[in-house]
């Protein structure tokens, strides 16, 4: 059965029937990997196994191997953790956002941006945790566990503390959300296998049989937990973000902070998406399941949230000025002309600028440009947090005290560990798993093209 | 061999032609077993009588728990377990318990709804589903009939009820539990 509309832009282009979503995605999962994901596996593989070093070493050696100082005692490390729960942030708002508003689109790309989250997460949480120094003794410190001095427990009053819940939440919740989708795709493998596949998918797959029963669940269960992580993807950006506004630092004491980064996060998440989504629809031939149509989309979405960004950066620096606090406004044009003059004007451009070209039709229905400006967007998205953490604190109150931060090979190696832990895990999944949600691209197969099949 | 389970299967490819089947079964007094999809059917739960999930209360109910769970762990560490000034603020800083009452809400709802949702759906690793036909996970929709429930009907009628409703192929598939 070939379902075309006439009248709207079909979602899943090439005429494809419910045998052939089934197939194409299955496939990728059934057959012998191609070369081109053994080079990207193994290189990856291979950034994870260098950057190991820098960890090994940090670990053994304490965080004095990395380039803090006492003036900047926080920079690549939260600049790299915020960095990574922003880009994981859009996975979540495509599943669960997009669901309640009832955007279609999503289907084809929400297993992969799911899978995106939640691998940056786990990334982004590696930063606190090594920054702990000793994180085998963390449990006490992030979680109120009794222990023996009587028991002291952890502090309920800071945002640090909110952090640990709202990550460790949001990353549980994203991983729930995740795998209830993908036990009705994991049965449609076991049902296509033999052997020892058979098994492996069968467990996998939790004994899921598509009875109308179960279907009436899970549904109930995906807009009730779409429901939750709603307000929980909002929360948690929220929540790093009052890391610094509960500060009284001068350039992170500012109530605009909140929403600023939740823009922030879902402009470099859908960045980040995009990258991803671009070289898998390429390597696993999916060009007519990730279709132009999504790019634009999700491109217009990037143009929305760094227009939005954009107007925090000005809204910040105007305030800082209408406030007439002295310190405050010496933070804003140190930011701009001080000595980080570079980053600033890296993250403007990058952000505020590059994605006005999304405007233009022609680049945002371009793959080359997409795929450019998409890195460049996530390069602008690590200076924005670099210009608040580093040069808000390296000229504070005291003027003897002011530093420059240089950035050790330990900095650097834990940063690339993270990428290479990141990418290896993407590529497991983009083998091992299904890559696009079956079950709901197929009940979105007819209903987005109605008009023909009646 | 001897089994004990018969069904027939109503094989159906399209989810229109699924739930007008639904119906004219039904009503032609078949009792149907259940229908099995690839994808989620809309309306189909309806057409097959299901009442309502009651899952988002469960999730509410979990969702309650966590609220309150948090809250006492937070008002009992920080106001009466060990009180101390932090800030200047009181000991009981409720605005600041906020953020975490929120995530573990969220946490305990989430979780205790798909556990209930497990349990229900028997979702298990080592669950060994009744597979009726292998492409019900892939492109058709099955619609089974238990031979022992419809024992008042001639087999061969329900078969022609099934092929009149719709069905590419109608067959019988037996289990031994």
């Amino acid at each position: 059965m070939q379902v075309t509309s006439s009248v709207r832009e079909p979602l899943v282009t090439g005429g494809k029937t419910y045998h052939d979503v089934t197939h194409d995605v299955s496939r990728q999962v059934e057959g012998k990997p191609s070369i081109a994901w053994f080079l990207a596996f193994l290189t990856s593989a291979g950034v994870l196994a260098l950057g190991f070093i820098a960890l090994a070493a940090t670990l053994w050696e304490g965080i004095g191997m990395w380039g803090l100082n006492k003036t900047i005692g926080w920079a690549w490390d939260i600049t790299n953790f915020v960095w990574w729960v922003g880009i994981g942030h859009a996975g979540t708002l495509i599943s669960a956002v997009l669901l309640l508003f009832r955007q279609k689109w999503r289907t084809s790309i929400n297993r992969a941006a799911e899978a995106m989250t939640i691998f940056a997460v786990i990334c982004a949480a590696m930063f606190p945790v090594i920054h702990m120094g000793r994180p085998w003794l963390g449990a006490y410190w992030a979680l109120p566990l009794p222990n023996t001095f009587g028991s002291l427990w952890v502090n309920f009053n800071s945002p640090l503390l909110w952090d640990v819940f709202a990550i460790s939440t949001y990353f549980s919740v994203s991983l729930v959300f995740w795998y209830i989708g993908l036990i009705p795709d994991f049965a449609t493998i076991r049902d296509r296998a033999t052997g020892l596949r058979k098994t492996i998918y069968g467990a996998l797959s939790f004994g899921w049989d598509g009875a109308a029963k179960s279907w009436m669940r899970y549904e109930s269960v995906s807009l009730i937990l779409a429901g939750l992580a709603t307000p929980l993807v909002l929360s948690v950006h929220t929540i790093v973000s009052f890391d610094f506004a509960t500060s009284v630092i001068p350039g992170w004491h500012t109530t605009i902070f909140p929403p600023y980064f939740v823009a922030g996060a879902i402009f470099s998440g859908f960045a980040m998406v995009l990258t991803l989504m671009i070289i898998t629809r390429k390597v696993f031939k999916l060009e007519d399941y990730i279709t132009m149509g999504h790019i634009e989309l999700m491109n217009i979405v990037i143009i929305i949230t760094g227009s939005i960004v954009g107007i925090a950066y000005i809204t910040e620096f105007f305030i800082a000025w209408y406030s007439g606090v002295e310190a405050e406004q010496y933070a804003f044009i140190n930011r701009a002309t001080g000595p980080y003059w570079w980053a600033y004007w890296s993250m403007m451009t990058c952000n505020v600028i590059s994605p006005q070209l999304f405007w233009i039709k022609k680049i945002r229905t371009s793959i080359i440009a997409t795929f450019i400006l998409s890195l460049v967007v996530n390069i602008g998205m690590w200076f924005e947090r670099f210009v608040i953490i580093v040069t808000s604190l390296h000229r504070d109150y005291l003027p003897s005290s002011w530093a420059m931060f240089y950035p050790t090979w330990a900095d650097i190696g834990v940063y690339l560990f993270t990428f290479g832990l990141f990418f290896t895990l993407f590529f497991l999944f983009a083998k091992f798993f299904p890559v696009i949600n079956m079950a709901e691209v197929k009940s979105v197969l007819k209903s987005s093209s109605e008009k023909v099949a009646k | 061999m001897e089994r004990d389970k018969h069904f027939i299967l109503g094989v159906y490819d399209d989810e229109d032609v699924l739930l007008h089947a639904v119906k004219d079964v039904r009503s032609s007094g078949v009792k149907i077993h259940e229908v099995y999809s690839p994808y989620p059917v809309h309306g189909l739960d309806e057409e097959l009588g299901y009442k309502r999930s009651r899952l988002p209360i469960a999730a509410f109910l979990f969702g309650l728990l966590g609220t309150s769970l948090a809250l006492t762990m937070q008002f009992y560490m920080m106001k009466f377990d060990w009180p101390m000034i932090i800030g200047g603020k009181d000991y009981a800083a409720f605005p600041d318990f906020i953020p975490v009452t929120f995530e573990m809400t969220v946490l305990l709802a989430s979780f205790g709804m798909v556990g209930v949702f497990m349990v229900t759906s028997n979702l298990k690793p080592w669950a060994k589903p009744r597979i009726f036909d292998l492409r019900s996970t892939d492109d058709k929709h099955i619609m089974a009939i238990d031979i022992a429930n419809n024992s008042s009907m001639e087999q061969d009628k329900i078969r022609e009820v099934l092929r009149s409703s719709g069905a590419s192929e109608v067959n019988d598939k037996s289990f031994d539990e």
